[in-house]
């Protein structure tokens, strides 16, 4: 497992300054330790979301976008049609529900099918586990930094401590 | 009033505010009348207007950041009002063009002639809503929106009537960005 204050203190240490999101419960360790530490803005949709991101990316901050994948049905166009047009980055934390077929009914087929629908449409992505977490981080602001593009860090049940 | 009627009233009114622009006529019309590095013209994202501006706003919180935006794209993104009233920076103006009809593509209706998007604004807990339905009855409305805390609204009623000879925003979307991030200094 991974802490989700840790896993926060090397956000920070990257730069990583504004953070958003709708829930998932495999994040929520992840959410509620950001709002004790970061500050930490609800968003309504995970589109909203995007958008919250792209604006405040432009204004100057460095932004991370939490969600589960089924947000990622919601928010495919606002990453086609806005951050991969106008080269707009984000770090986005996905859960994985449905990873490997087990789980409940609405999670399965986007859970088969999430990993394919980023590389689909040129989105970057990885599994984040205990071991690779510097390494993806560096990564990350890489993507942020250099290429100006999305780049998602999946997050399967049980990496993060849960809080529900 | 014609909703590029808008921009020709306000846009003399502008300096170093950051402006986002709703996709279709509201960004041409904008373009067209005044282009400025400062104009960020979403030319996709439909609904995701007023959901950028707000995240300009609250990283510059010194800056007032205003938002064109169109019926359709609120009624498509109507959380989002309610996310700007939640997060209250006072340094953002919303204003809708409200023609009542999707008119980029066809002038098939939207429902805000039934939904009084300025009370929607107001009940979410935007600190000022006005509407205005008269050319000269915007610049003042404007202006009280600037001098009074934001979040503020500000609902102009239009008719339809995009006049096909407007332009198309000719840079490119990464040209709009750098633009954008120069004039707020990042």
């Amino acid at each position: 497992m991974l802490s989700s204050k840790t896993f926060i203190e090397k956000l920070h240490g990257h730069g990583f300054d504004f953070f958003t999101g709708v829930p998932c419960s495999l994040l929520s360790g992840l959410i509620s330790s950001l709002e004790e530490s970061s500050g930490y803005l609800p968003s309504v949709r995970e589109d909203a979301a995007v958008g919250l991101c792209a604006g405040a990316f432009m204004a100057g901050k460095q932004p991370v976008l939490l969600m589960q994948n089924s947000g990622l049905g919601y928010s495919l166009n606002a990453f086609t049609s806005l951050n991969l047009i106008y080269g707009l980055p984000v770090l986005v934390i996905m859960s994985w529900r449905g990873c490997g077929g087990n789980d409940a009914p609405e999670h399965i087929i986007m859970g088969a099918v999430n990993e394919k629908l980023l590389a689909t449409a040129g989105m970057d992505h990885d599994v984040l586990t205990r071991d690779n977490v510097d390494a993806l981080l560096v990564q990350a602001v890489d993507q942020i930094k250099n290429k100006k593009l999305p780049y998602t860090l999946l997050v399967k049940k049980g990496l993060f401590d849960e809080r529900h | 009033m014609k909703g590029i009627e808008v921009f020709q009233e306000l846009a003399p009114l502008l300096a170093d505010e950051a402006v986002v622009l709703a996709n279709g006529f509201i960004s041409r019309e904008c373009f067209q009348v005044l282009d400025r590095p400062g104009n960020f013209y979403m030319i996709g994202s439909m609904g995701l207007a007023s959901s950028i501006g707000l995240g300009v706003a609250l990283a510059q919180p010194e800056r007032r950041t205003l938002i064109f935006d169109g019926d359709g794209n609120v009624l498509m993104a109507m959380g989002t009002l309610a996310m700007i009233a939640a997060c209250a920076p006072k340094n953002l103006i919303h204003i809708v063009i409200d023609n009542e009809v999707y008119e980029s593509t066809g002038s098939q209706r939207t429902i805000s002639n039934v939904v009084p998007l300025e009370s929607v604004a107001l009940s979410c807990g935007y600190r000022q809503a006005l509407r205005v339905t008269q050319r000269d009855a915007l610049k003042s409305a404007y202006e009280s929106l600037c001098q009074a805390e934001g979040p503020g609204f500000l609902l102009v009623k239009v008719e339809p009537g995009f006049d096909p000879a407007t332009g198309r925003v000719t840079h490119t979307p990464e040209e709009i960005r750098d633009r954008f991030m120069n004039s707020l200094k990042v």
